[in-house]
């Protein structure tokens, strides 16, 4: 298993577009991707899931992948959140 | 009789009701058919739901707008959920139908939604139950309420309005939308207002007290419905109707204009609101900015103060939809008249002239920074935040707040928060006070609002609830006008904006005076806003110049009144 922490800096945090954007790009690696965002632990391939959390801007998550492609699942994850996920 | 709700989306509908009740989708009938069958039964389901929703969007994308669209291809997106839909084939393989699957898990994830402390978010359990609804529908094979083939002057009566519902509607058949459930903020709302119907929502128990085929009259702006009206309230309304219409359509004209007076002058034309929802009426509406945002709302209906974090989502939501327009948010504005249990104010003999607003919160510091950190907090993002002070009297007053100002900012910078560190910090002018000491007070401000209501209270020394003296009070004496060219005048020579964000601002009368003094803002309702840039629009400098002149020399206030009515262009 691969993890880094990050932040999320779009304004509109994981709601509906960023979340979308995220999930779809998860779906791309087989690696399976966990958010860690205070106590939660979240399915991160699960936009309900991910939506629920209502992670908001300015909040720290640790992303973690594990299984096939795990490192680069989780670079083009780190990357997606830094850039502000489509925002 | 009459069903009160809450209006959603102006203008007046009339019509006979056309009741959608709830579609009967009950499954206990339907036996297992086995693992395989019932897995190919979901599939089926939820690529027939998908196809469409698709058409639905792109349909609600070419007839409203692209951000109404994306509630149902967020829909897609939400069914799409590889780990939902496992959850559903489990249960499947547990030896349930496919109905039982979609039931299950969609209610699980709607009371998830309904639970989290975000206002958007919960609005996704709307969504999960549209999508549990629908797709049970498909795979029980009921038809589905089919509101495009409604009569022409339907009054649709629902408990709820789906996002899916809407988008079959066609507009011109519909009269109005009266609903049991959904407040401004939700889908109903917000797609009522951009297809222009006329909505009152909550309306408890609007299914069972309207039938079928009853005349219904549905006034949006003020929140009510009629039920089989008699003859001569339909004649009313009928008038009401083409005159909001009328109105309406001279004033479209004035939407996407300068707000200008007949010479090319700019003014500001600002709303006042009291929630995030109703900033999204204002920017519909017109209005270049928000002028006065009453915070109070967010510290009512509760039993404790709102988080440092839920007010600055507040603040946000508003400085959001105004990106590149000015926010003034008033901070609290409360009284022995406006009591909220939990802040432990008491009962005064004299609220109004009581510990209130400002002196109230300079006596709670632990309270009132809160405010102001969510404050400067919402700020950091589009840099549109500004603080008003209310019922201001002296510049100890300014200098108190500004002094937690600085405390709360070298809080945020040690915490390393951002925040905005050029915030503004102005005050609103309703005391006699604050008008005469306006030059020293502007001094210290960085911006003046005059509150007129308060104002026209205290400097007429008049109760507005008090029917036997409620006629003195009036914009129109003298002194309150004499008051106001003095703040006005004060502003101006200190260099600082000045607006006025009570009645005054809207009113056909005074705005000639209000130019001419030179008032930099007008911040009005936003059902007002149209009709006040049209009513800049109709005067030059030099008119309204000669009139405030005119006006200021008469010395009583019927006198003032009769001559500004006589002149008024509206």
């Amino acid at each position: 298993m691969v993890s880094a922490k990050t932040k999320v800096v779009n304004p509109q945090g994981m709601h509906m577009r960023p979340a979308q954007l995220f999930v779809n790009t998860m779906a791309k690696y087989k690696s399976d991707v966990t958010i860690i965002f205070g106590d939660k632990t979240i399915n991160a391939k699960s936009i309900m899931h991910l939506m629920a959390a209502c992670i908001k801007q300015g909040s720290e998550i640790e992303i973690q992948c594990s299984g096939e492609q795990e490192a680069e699942a989780l670079k083009a994850a780190v990357e997606l959140v830094e850039s502000g996920l489509g925002e | 009789m009459i069903l009160h709700g809450i209006g959603a989306s102006e203008g007046i509908g009339i019509g006979k009701a056309v009741c959608v009740r709830e579609q009967n989708l009950d499954y206990s009938a339907v036996s297992y058919g086995g693992k395989e069958v019932e897995k190919d039964r979901l599939q089926a389901a939820i690529q027939q739901f998908n196809e469409r929703t698709s058409a639905m969007a792109e349909h609600i994308r070419a007839q409203v707008g692209q951000k109404e669209s994306e509630i149902l291809t967020g829909q897609i997106a939400m069914l799409g959920d590889p780990f939902m839909q496992s959850q559903m084939t489990e249960i499947i393989e547990g030896g349930q139908c496919a109905e039982a699957a979609v039931d299950q898990v969609c209610t699980m994830y709607a009371e998830m939604f309904a639970g989290v402390d975000d206002e958007l978010m919960r609005q996704r359990a709307t969504d999960v139950r549209d999508i549990r609804g629908r797709l049970l529908a498909i795979l029980l094979k009921v038809e589905g309420v089919d509101v495009s083939e409604l009569p022409a002057g339907s009054v649709l009566v629902a408990h709820d309005l789906t996002p899916s519902m809407t988008v079959g509607l066609k507009k011109e058949n519909v009269a109005a939308i009266l609903t049991e459930t959904g407040g401004r903020t939700s889908h109903s709302a917000i797609l009522a207002r951009a297809l222009e119907l006329p909505a009152v929502l909550s309306v408890p128990k609007a299914l069972e007290l309207v039938k079928d085929g009853d005349g219904v009259i549905v006034d949006g702006g003020e929140g009510v419905a009629l039920l089989n009206p008699d003859q001569l309230t339909r004649g009313e309304y009928l008038k009401k109707q083409e005159e909001y219409q009328k109105k309406r359509a001279l004033l479209a004209v004035y939407r996407d204009r300068e707000t200008v007076d007949a010479d090319g002058k700019r003014y500001g034309l600002y709303a006042n609101i009291g929630s995030p929802a109703e900033a999204e009426a204002a920017a519909a509406a017109g209005a270049e900015g928000v002028g006065l945002f009453r915070t109070e709302f967010l510290f009512m209906d509760r039993t404790s103060v709102p988080s440092e974090t839920e007010q600055m989502e507040a603040y946000q939501a508003v400085s959001r939809t105004m990106a590149g327009k000015e926010v003034i948010i008033r901070t609290l504005d409360v009284g022995g008249d406006k009591a909220i249990d939990y802040l432990g104010m008491e009962q005064e003999e004299n609220p109004f002239l009581g510990h209130r607003a400002i002196r109230y919160c300079l006596d709670r510091p632990e309270l009132y920074k809160v405010q102001l950190r969510a404050l400067l907090r919402a700020g950091a993002e589009l840099r549109n935040i500004k603080i008003m002070l209310p019922l201001v009297t002296s510049l100890e007053e300014i200098r108190g707040a500004r002094a937690l100002l600085e405390q709360c900012k070298s809080e945020l910078e040690a915490e390393g928060l951002p925040y905005d560190k050029d915030i503004s910090l102005g005050i609103m002018v309703e005391t006699p006070a604050a008008a005469l000491i306006a030059d020293l007070l502007a001094q210290e401000s960085d911006f003046f609002s005059i509150g007129t209501n308060d104002l026209t209270q205290y400097v007429m020394a008049v109760d507005r609830g008090n029917a036997k003296v409620e006629k003195l009070y009036t914009t129109f004496h003298p002194a309150v006008l004499r008051s106001i060219r003095n703040v006005i005048q004060a502003a101006k020579q200190a260099g600082i904006p000045v607006g006025m964000c009570g009645e005054a601002a809207a009113d056909p009368c005074l705005i000639p005076l209000l130019m001419s003094w030179g008032l930099d803002e007008f911040s009005v309702s936003a059902s007002s806003v149209l009709a006040t840039r049209a009513r800049i629009h109709h005067w030059r400098s030099e008119e309204a110049g000669q009139v405030a002149q005119e006006a200021m020399s008469l010395s009583t206030a019927a006198g003032v009144q009769g001559y500004l009515k006589a002149t008024a262009r509206d």
